[in-house]
């Protein structure tokens, strides 16, 4: 009997137990052509997906906002509108050296019934009331969040497209990749609190179904608006023992100086060399424990880049990996 | 002071006093253990709400039928809802066995807002398709573990689900499975449907409860959290009350053994304690002894009776849980919860009864004269004055006027009151019962018969102590008795209406997603084997958030289906007891009830009997149903087979249909057994308080029976030396005892009856509300009376035995 005859028969045995199907994810592969504004929108068949948006106030505040897409491993044709098909979770903090700690809160929820929702031709994605979107020439976030309230808009700054043409290499692994871009130096207007605010922020947006090699624990990343206005991003994945498991040709981080968390016991190289930039952190303790949606703890906290003596540009350094292996 | 008590104490024989205690030790072990067990039970129900609300304000809940999933998305959006978690809840068949699991589908990323316990490392997995989590006592129940393949049984098929992992206690109580809501939904067949909804609000919470109940359909409710754990306790709440009702009373009785113990006592020390007096010490002294003494052997008892309790109460839980058989909490299991507060309550309570008992004893002790007193002879002293009739008779009066009253809270707590006034009452009238009855019995020939009477006449009051042992304890025990076999005896009547048929079968759960699929009614009923069918469908129906769902049950020819009770109209719904004495309907009345999301007005036709669902149900036409819902699912049906075709020959072909082969399939002899069983599982624990509080009873009579005896040592010298023989006293004897229980369980079975009527038509009615047909076990009482009548003649007789064991030179010779 042939394979597809016999589950033919199953309703009819009395058992329906429909397997679940592992998704087949497609493969991030070199000379993609971008295509915007489609490409600002959703990728759903990619495993994950994120729109990064980090900053700092003119007050010397510091501020993260992220939204997330994963797609599960396993689908099945399951007709409820509850189907986890995609599911979005949103990761908001404020960086403020006032309080010493970051204050952050999260969302998370299957995409579906209107409640949550990405958008596929435009960058739109919501969770409950949470909502990041680009219109026209600007960027619009409203998180109400526990402890603070933003409502922000940045300017649509040119895309930057990273590694090759956008195709980011994060492996040895041909497939191990992400299609990347970024939007540095984007005005930020807005209100944090209801009290008016304006800054400089970067985005990025990133989708890729191989995104960490198995050999990989997870990874330092660096995005930095120069004050001259040029931009530099930089990562590395990291290996099991801490050393350089992938990194783009030319870039070096090394760790300068490290802050364990009292809360945690993990220790964080919180102030790096990045080639000939040393960043140091706004605050040591920008460690964001994210357990309630996506599952980790980690640091990402707003940095000032040194050159010598002198400042010459701020954006944000992220450390993950260091609590426990990141899972995607 | 106590010294003194030593000195006396020592020369006496332990044994009876001891016995004393006992008895305040088994009421103090009943009462604690009892509270112990209820505490631990219903304070786990209020936890189970508790931890599946998490942190949630708000519940909105549909019932087993549900809304629809927009309700959700509508309420989550509105402004001041923080968190809103969708769920679904079934209770689920268990494939290939009898047991229901309940399933809750919920959304993890929800749920995990609410309930910080369910945020574990691989909660996730809960995502993937057709995973589920078992709690700790499922996973323990159906001896499944991770990887295994859980089955469920839904409408006539079977559905397979992949075991993710087990859950701790303290995040999944009961006997549960957590799935994702999706899964629930699409394999338990109720897509699109939700249950429950738990909501985190901001602002004012009754104005957003009042917001959201504006969203809601008809039969669907938002309540406070508070609100569900105070309902969740009010199921078994009369239970739990009777079980305490009971403990108290046997305390009760060992306040009896108590009195008759320290009077007799009283009585044989009169010698020492006019000797006290004479040496000084206060009248006012003398009764403080008495009661210190007292208060000891209560304090004594007490804390024998608090390890015992408990010890009674962890034994009970752990072999039938929190509800001692009753079905109450299923699925749940208790921890007991000590309180120390409590405790002292339990032994304070042990010791003011012991004290209690003991306050006439001391009374008299230090009313007596200490110069008449050291006289022997003085002994009856206490017994010769008769207690006025009218505090008796006012009691009873009392008792019977309380009886008329409705119940406080829907307890019957006037009912309870009425009982104790009975009883109290028959006690305090026991001694003129008792003069006049031997007063007219005619004096017999025989000698030793003429001195037992001559003695129950002469010294009442003596007599009276035995009697109240005696009635206290056989009332109680004929009210149980009788009470019990009423109401079993009313459920085999019951049984016999509601099972005509000749065959019946229903899905193999009684869960909630188990039910016939609608072409399987046709192919039974074209079966040449069946003559007519009659199928049935059950829902739940919620009128009250506050109190628990009432079932409805649709049923082809409805009218037939149970003994109908009282007047009838023309109308179209039928409603049992429960429903007209808990929401006040009548026949002839309209009745708003929600159907499939819509509210429709009913005429109540009549009332009628139903012992299978305590918190109420509505019947209707199942042709009424159809039209008004559409929903043509059944879950049981009664069969009656074409003449000529045997039981087995109607099986087999149910069995040989398609989907016949998930079908429980029962004769009525079998279900009624199975009924019957259930009954008297959970009278269980009745019957074993009852047997407590009638060995309480029993031990009271032989105690006080044996002092009597014993006191009288000198009286027996005298007859030996009048040239009565030993056999002659010990009939004597015999013919005393035997006379004083007759008349005891005699007057008894008088009070018991009276107090069973009470435990019948008010107890009950008012804490089930259900009537029930009073039936009394002739056998059953004829064989306590006898018990009760042999015992005391045996007790007089071993105890006259010991008290002529010194011969009678020396026991005339004791009189100093």
């Amino acid at each position: 009997m042939r394979r597809r005859d016999f589950l033919k028969l199953v309703p009819l045995l009395g058992a329906s137990f429909a397997r679940a199907e592992k998704v087949d994810y497609p493969i991030v592969t070199p000379g993609r052509v971008f295509a915007f504004p489609r490409d600002h929108g959703a990728h759903l068949e990619y495993r994950v997906e994120w729109w990064y948006v980090t900053g700092w106030l003119d007050t010397g505040l510091g501020f993260q906002i992220t939204f997330f897409r994963a797609r599960p491993e396993e689908a099945s044709e399951n007709p409820s509108s509850f189907n986890p098909r995609q599911v979005l979770f949103a990761h908001a903090a404020l960086s403020d050296p006032a309080r010493g700690r970051l204050q952050h809160d999260q969302r998370a929820a299957r995409a579906g019934l209107s409640l949550a929702h990405v958008e596929l031709e435009r960058t739109g994605v919501w969770i409950d009331d949470w909502r990041l979107e680009l219109e026209g020439n600007w960027y619009r976030a409203r998180i109400p969040a526990r402890d603070f309230d933003l409502d922000l808009s940045f300017s649509a700054t040119p895309v930057v497209l990273q590694g090759e043409r956008g195709f980011s290499r994060k492996g040895h692994r041909p497939e191990e990749a992400s299609y990347y871009y970024s939007r540095p130096h984007m005005n930020v207007v807005g209100r944090l609190n209801g009290r008016d605010m304006t800054g400089t922020a970067w985005l990025d947006h990133e989708w890729s179904s191989a995104y960490l090699a198995p050999e990989a624990t997870g990874w330092d990343w660096a995005g930095i608006n120069l004050a001259d206005g040029r931009a530099l991003m930089a990562f590395r994945m990291r290996d099991k023992a801490g050393g350089t498991h992938y990194a783009p040709p030319g870039v070096s981080l090394r760790r300068l100086r490290t802050w364990k968390s009292p809360r945690t016991g993990v220790e964080y190289p919180v102030s790096m060399q990045l080639n000939d930039l040393r960043l140091e952190p706004l605050m040591d303790d920008q460690e964001l424990d994210s357990r309630a949606s996506t599952g980790t703890i980690y640091w990402e906290g707003a940095v000032r880049a040194f050159e010598g003596a002198s400042e010459v540009g701020r954006g944000y350094l992220e450390l993950t990996g260091y609590w426990k292996p990141m899972k995607l | 002071m106590l010294g003194l008590l030593r000195l006396f104490g020592a020369r006496r024989p332990p044994g009876r006093l001891l016995l004393s205690a006992v008895g305040i030790a088994l009421g103090v072990a009943l009462g604690y253990g009892v509270h112990l067990v209820n505490r631990a039970a219903v304070r786990d129900v209020a936890a189970a709400v508790r931890s599946v609300a998490g942190e949630a304000d708000l519940e909105v809940r549909g019932g087993r039928s549900g809304f629809a999933e927009e309700v959700y998305a509508r309420i989550a959006r509105l402004p001041d809802v923080a968190v809103a978690s969708p769920v679904l809840e079934l209770d689920a068949g268990v494939a290939g066995t009898e047991r229901t699991l309940r399933v809750i589908g919920l959304d993890i990323l929800r749920a995990a807002q609410l309930q910080p316990q369910l945020v574990m490392e691989d909660r996730y997995e809960l995502l993937a398709p057709d995973k589920v989590f078992l709690s700790a006592a499922a996973a323990e129940a159906l001896k499944l573990g991770k990887g295994d393949v859980l089955r469920l049984a839904v409408g006539q098929k079977t559905v397979e689900l992949q075991v993710a992992g087990a859950l701790s206690a303290s995040s999944l109580r009961g006997v549960a499975a957590l799935t994702d809501i999706a899964t629930a939904q699409w394999r338990l067949d109720r897509l699109g449907e939700l249950n429950r909804i738990d909501l985190r609000v901001t602002g004012n919470r009754e104005d957003v409860r009042e917001a959201i109940q504006a969203l809601l359909p008809p039969g669907v409710h938002v309540t406070a959290v508070e609100t569900l754990e105070e309902a969740s306790a009010y199921p078994s709440r009369a239970y739990r009350v009777n079980l305490n009702v009971l403990a108290m009373v046997a305390l009760f009785t060992g306040g009896f053994l108590v009195f008759s113990a320290q009077a007799l006592e009283v009585t044989r020390r009169r010698g020492e304690h006019a000797l006290l007096r004479v040496l000084g010490l206060k009248r006012a002294e003398l009764s403080s002894l008495v009661l210190l003494e007292a208060g000891f052997l209560g304090a004594l008892g007490s804390l024998a009776g608090l390890v015992l309790g408990y010890a009674f109460a962890a034994a009970a839980v752990r072999a039938s849980g929190g509800d001692l058989g009753a079905g109450m909490f299923r699925g749940i299991s208790a921890e007991l919860d000590v309180s120390l507060a409590f405790a002292f309550l339990y032994l304070l309570a042990g010791i003011a009864v012991s004290l209690g008992g003991a306050v006439l004893p001391a009374l008299d002790a230090a009313r007596a004269a200490p110069a008449r007193a050291l006289k022997a002879g003085d002994e009856q002293a206490m017994f010769r004055r008769l207690a006025p009739a009218w505090p008796g008779l006012a009691l009873i009066a009392a008792g019977m006027a309380l009886s008329q009253l409705g119940p406080v809270a829907g307890l019957p707590l006037f009912g309870y009151a009425s009982i104790g006034c009975l009883l109290l009452g028959a006690v305090a009238l026991m001694p003129r019962i008792s003069q006049l009855v031997f007063d007219l019995v005619p004096l017999p020939r025989t000698p030793h018969f003429v001195l037992a009477l001559s003695q129950l006449r002469a010294a009442p009051g003596q007599a009276a102590i035995s009697l109240a042992a005696i009635v206290a304890s056989f009332s109680l025990m004929a009210a149980m008795a009788i009470m019990v076999a009423s109401f079993r005896q009313s459920v085999d009547d019951w049984l016999d209406v509601v099972l005509p048929a000749d065959l019946y079968f229903r899905t193999t759960q009684a869960g909630d997603t188990g039910y016939l699929e609608p072409g399987f009614e046709g192919r039974v009923r074209e079966l040449p084997q069946v003559e007519r069918a009659d199928f049935l469908r059950t829902a739940r129906i919620v009128l009250d958030p506050a109190r628990p769902a009432l079932s409805l049950i649709a049923r082809d020819r409805a009218e037939k289906a149970f003994p109908m009770i009282g007047e009838r109209v023309p109308g179209n719904v039928w409603i049992s007891e429960a429903v007209a004495d808990v929401y006040g309907y009548r026949a002839g009345q309209k009745l708003e009830m929600p159907l499939g999301g819509k509210n429709f007005s009913f005429v109540i036709s009549g009332l009628f009997r139903d012992y299978a669902r305590q918190h109420g149900a509505i019947l209707m036409d199942r042709a009424d149903y159809i039209a008004l819902t559409g929903d043509r699912r059944t879950s049981d049906a009664a069969l009656w087979l074409a003449p000529g075709t045997t039981v087995a020959q109607a099986m087999d072909a149910l069995r040989a249909l398609p989907g016949g082969g998930q079908l429980d399939i029962g004769e009525p002899g079998e279900i009624r057994a199975l009924s019957l069983q259930i009954f008297d599982r959970s009278f269980a624990v009745t019957y074993a308080m009852e047997a407590v509080a009638v060995l309480v009873g029993l031990f009271g009579l032989s105690s006080s029976l044996g002092a009597m005896v014993l006191a009288r040592r000198r009286e027996f010298g005298v007859l030996r030396h009048l040239g009565l023989t030993r056999r002659q006293i010990g009939a004597m004897l015999a013919v005393e005892g035997g006379l004083l229980a007759f008349l005891g369980a005699a007057a008894g079975f008088a009070a018991g009856a009276a107090i069973s009527l009470v435990l019948v038509y008010v107890v009950n009615r008012q804490s089930f509300n259900w009537s029930i047909e009073l039936h009394v076990p002739w056998s059953l009482l004829s064989i306590f009376f006898a018990t009760l009548v042999l015992l005391a003649v045996l007790t007089a007789l071993l105890s006259g035995r010991e008290a002529m064991g010194m011969g009678p030179v020396r026991a005339v010779r004791e009189d100093w």
